[in-house]
């Protein structure tokens, strides 16, 4: 063995490339070629020479759905994360107390987890409908005395309702899973130092946890803003096009009106402001990768 | 909150009931929806239609067949097609460079791992618009491999990163005791460090596989025909009556419910990386 000592090492000194090359050149490739292709298809016409109609069109085009999508897929986010970010912190803080069945609510709280944004979207479609669970309950009540529309175009704002409830009762679990990691990374000396100097709850939550959990709810709010902009599968089962959102315009136009420089257009949108959001991301995790790291 | 031997006040029970009372409530929110959605997946035409059984009573599995036989039956299939391909290149090419960042120190580390969490970051399903011009070219339009050469792409950057810390979280004395007694890096590789983070590269399979199972968007746009269940339910299943859908929407979420039953212990530390 000691007389293949160099080869060895030499190996060994270029096995983690090695190990690694075909994993990302796979990554680079399967990233890279579309994107590429996105930009040709984008600003080129059928004879391969530039373009801009495909922009203009996106923009100004009476059939294109573009600033509408824009408008709702913000609006869907500014009417989900926060009730998302307030929900994950309570459920966190809940979960944080010792008490008998702790861990089964904790595996309760996150089965959302694994539930696609299709299959939760059909579930709340089976809870909100004419002949859904809530009607039916509430009309058994009294409290009602024909069911609620959620859904069809003329019920537009209701329709956008329940696109928020399915996200918030799906989604909200990602969020909580970051916040309580972050939660539980506190530690308990500065709570228990509060508690000698007399401090009540909220002064403890106000003083030393909510300042302590700042970085995971910056987490928390950079990737659910990141996933807002791909929103799709629930909207598309709640809503069909009646709420337009980019990911869906993306899939209409590719799909239904065969506009493939239109449909690059919006990938391209929606990897450019995932690109923005993902660069302020990595900045604040490199400096906590980086912090860990010399700590 | 008070000294033994000392009744404590009734505040105290009172705040006891109030905090139950919102465990209680939260479970509910998680788990109400689900079942309601499974009974009405089972429930009988009459039952669903009729505006006085808030709790179907009468169960059938006419949903699930009328489902099957509309093309669901193909479409499962198809998605499980898709995930097993999907979950065996993502390991192919995942699992090498996970050991890779997990045992080695190697120039530009930092930088490649943060390039690959990056990328994990990155919207996928973009990418599925432009390849459908490549997969054309390459005859892999509507097909099953074009399906998951796609996914591939979704799940790598994390299958990278989780098995890394499951190599990680293998004590490396072990391994260093294999090459005392005279293994090489592969036999150490392959009969320690491997079998003692099977049980973790289980559980990060199978989420790779869910997560394939889920995806909805890059395969509605990569196919016509071969449809997986996502794209299916949202192509087709959306035309049929409500409670189909509540068929199709029941075997979407069989799986997870299955994977959050056997794998409960490593979910959170899985999704944990997923976002961190």
């Amino acid at each position: 063995m000691s007389s293949n000592k160099q080869g060895y090492s030499l190996v060994e000194r270029y096995l983690p490339y090695l190990l690694i090359a075909p994993a990302l050149g796979y990554l680079l490739f399967f990233i890279g070629y579309p994107l590429t292709q996105g930009v040709l298809l984008a600003f080129t016409d059928q004879n391969g020479h530039f373009t801009l109609q495909h922009v203009y069109y996106l923009l100004y085009s009476p059939s294109s759905n573009f600033w509408p999508a824009l408008e709702d897929t913000l609006a869907l986010a500014a009417a989900i994360i926060p009730i998302q970010i307030m929900l994950a912190l309570g459920f966190s803080l809940m979960l944080s107390a010792n008490f008998k069945g702790k861990d089964m609510a904790l595996y309760i709280l996150i089965i959302p987890l694994t539930i696609s944004d299709v299959a939760g979207g059909l579930i709340w479609y089976s809870l909100l409908t004419a002949n859904g669970f809530f009607n039916k309950l509430f009309m058994a009540l009294g409290i009602i005395n024909q069911p609620i529309q959620f859904f069809g175009y003329q019920f537009r704002p209701m329709e956008f309702i329940a696109i928020v409830l399915a996200e918030v009762w799906r989604a909200t679990a990602l969020v909580f899973v970051i916040i309580f990691a972050g939660l539980q990374m506190i530690s308990k000396e500065y709570i228990e130092a509060a508690e000698v100097f007399g401090a009540g709850t909220w002064t403890k939550l106000r003083h030393i946890i909510f300042p302590m959990l700042k970085p995971s709810v910056q987490t928390a709010l950079l990737i659910r803003t990141l996933f807002a902009f791909q929103v799709f599968g629930v909207v598309m089962v709640l809503a069909g096009r009646d709420i337009p959102v980019l990911a869906g315009e993306a899939y209409y136009e590719q799909t239904i009106l065969y506009h493939y420089g239109v449909a690059a257009l919006y990938a391209l949108i929606i990897a450019a402001i995932s690109v923005v959001i993902g660069y302020i991301y990595i900045k604040m995790f490199k400096a906590q990768y980086l912090r860990e790291v010399t700590m | 909150m008070s000294t033994p031997g000392e009744t404590p006040p009734i505040r105290y029970y009172l705040l006891r009931i109030l905090f139950a009372g919102i465990v209680i409530l939260s479970c509910t929110w998680v788990l109400l929806p689900i079942i309601i959605s499974i009974l009405y997946a089972f429930s009988t035409p009459q039952d669903f239609y009729s505006p006085k059984e808030i709790i179907p009573l009468h169960y059938t599995l006419s949903n699930i067949q009328k489902l099957l036989a509309l093309g669901a039956a193909r479409a499962t299939m198809n998605s499980i097609i898709v995930a097993v391909m999907t979950v065996i290149f993502s390991f192919a090419l995942g699992l090498p460079a996970g050991y890779a960042f997990a045992r080695f120190a190697f120039k530009g580390k930092d930088s490649l791992k943060l390039l690959i969490i990056g990328l994990r970051m990155f919207p996928m399903l973009v990418i599925a618009v432009p390849l459908v011009t490549l997969y054309i070219r390459l005859g892999l339009n509507d097909t099953l491999l074009g399906v998951a050469l796609a996914h591939t792409t979704m799940a790598l950057p994390f299958v990278i990163l989780i098995t890394s810390s499951i190599f990680v979280s293998v004590p490396i004395e072990l391994e260093e005791a294999g090459y005392v007694f005279g293994l090489d890096r592969k036999q150490t590789f392959l009969r320690i460090t491997l079998p003692l983070a099977l049980p973790g590269l289980t559980a990060a399979a199978i989420f790779t596989f869910i997560m394939s199972w889920n995806e909805v968007f890059m395969a509605a746009v990569l196919t016509l025909t071969n449809r997986t269940l996502p794209a299916f339910i949202l192509t087709s299943a959306m035309a049929a009556p409500d409670i189909i859908k509540f068929a199709a929407s029941f075997i979407m979420i069989l799986p997870a419910l299955i994977f959050v039953f056997i794998a409960r212990r490593y979910l959170i530390s899985m999704w944990g990386i997923t976002v961190k």
